[in-house]
């Protein structure tokens, strides 16, 4: 049963999400697409770029976006689709929201404790890790293209990747931005040309 | 006393003019809740940031849960929740639903050709400059190489992976961290 995976897959990511809207990809990538293969890597990417130039927080926009893609995928109707969007929000947020309520007042007088920031550095570090996993990951013919199958497209792919992971890490340029360019860039190229 | 009303229209406009993610959101609420209506000081402020990062989920969301119930209780804390993500989710699922409907269209697949590697990117980009904030140093760098190689290669979940170093940090910070000693 779909639904029932995905409010127990959603809650999971919600409370074993450490350190923000990138870790959250990191873990909805894995989830969504290489254990329970709700949607290809292409369709994952996709919803990234969609969810970053929308308003609102990241993980949010990504469980809705992905909740509806699941429950379409896997052969239902748009009515359900709908359904599992808000159900994948509602379950993304849903363990956090009652962890801040019973353990939030108690977590702010202890905030200096040492044991609870030895254990947040620790995840921090790990947290590295599992972006970089999901960014391996997400290299792959799917969302790059082959050399065989066009060499435009891979070699483009190539120059657009790089350009725009040095323009953010250097100058920190906006991801909207960026989306708005390669979109543009994939416009010209794919289709006019 | 602040109304529900109220703090869901702060709320409101907090999630629905803010694009570029949850901690994009701060200075608008920062402006809205401490400068505007003074229901926080810029110290506790400063606190719920902190402890917004240091709880599960997601940021923007543990903003709203903890100030709503600071002002309304358990009422507010869904109010000022339901404030902050409604009109992103409405947006976000119209678009859903009009991709969908568009799929396999030639322009929609093109442009998306040439933004999938650039959303790579913008994945790989925070890496480099997370390791910077988590402290990376030579005595820890095999802490993240090791999740990221656990997750990459042998396909282990990183929920497992979360969990172990969640543990591995206590009891790190709790029996084998110096203590310091007092003068």
């Amino acid at each position: 049963m779909i639904f029932w995976k995905l409010f127990y897959t959603f809650c999971k990511i919600g409370i074993f999400n450490f350190g923000g809207g990138y870790a959250m990809i990191a873990l909805i990538q894995n989830e969504v697409v290489e254990k329970n293969g709700w949607m290809t890597a292409a369709e994952f990417t996709d919803i990234v770029a969609t969810s970053q130039v929308t308003p609102g927080p990241i993980g949010i926009n990504v469980a809705t976006y992905a909740g509806y893609t699941s429950v379409v995928n896997a052969g239902y109707d748009p009515f359900w689709g709908v359904a599992g969007a808000f159900l994948a929000s509602f379950s993304v947020v849903l363990l956090p929201f009652l962890l801040m309520l019973i353990v939030g007042r108690f977590l702010l007088k202890h905030k200096e404790n040492p044991v609870v920031k030895t254990v947040m550095s620790v995840l921090k570090l790990t947290v590295v890790g599992l972006i970089a996993a999901a960014a391996a990951l997400l290299v792959n013919p799917e969302t790059f293209g082959t050399w065989t199958a066009s060499p435009l497209q891979f070699c483009l792919s190539i120059a657009l990747f790089a350009a725009a992971f040095f323009a953010s890490l250097k100058w920190k340029t906006s991801p909207i931005l960026l989306i708005v360019l390669a979109g543009a860039v994939g416009f010209v190229a794919y289709y006019l040309m | 006393m602040v109304s529900l009303w109220q703090l869901f229209w702060s709320f409101f406009k907090i999630g629905t003019f803010t694009l570029g993610g949850g901690y994009a959101m701060i200075p608008l609420m920062e402006k809205e809740l401490v400068d505007r209506h003074r229901w926080l000081t810029g110290d506790d402020f400063l606190d719920i940031i902190t402890l917004s990062q240091t709880m599960p989920g997601i940021f923007a969301a543990n903003m709203a849960v903890h100030i709503g119930w600071r002002m309304r209780g358990v009422p507010g804390a869904v109010i000022a929740l339901l404030g902050n993500i409604l009109v992103p989710i409405l947006i976000i699922l119209a678009l859903a639903m009009g991709l969908h409907y568009l799929q396999g269209n030639a322009v929609v697949e093109a442009v998306f050709k040439g933004v999938r590697p650039v959303v790579v990117a913008l994945i790989a980009a925070p890496v480099f400059r997370m390791a910077k904030t988590a402290k990376i140093s030579r005595y820890n760098f095999w802490i993240p190489v090791l999740a990221a190689l656990l997750i990459w290669l042998l396909g282990v979940s990183p929920i497992w992976v979360i969990l172990a170093a969640g543990i591995g940090g206590f009891v790190y910070g709790k029996y084998l961290e110096k203590k310091e000693v007092l003068p």
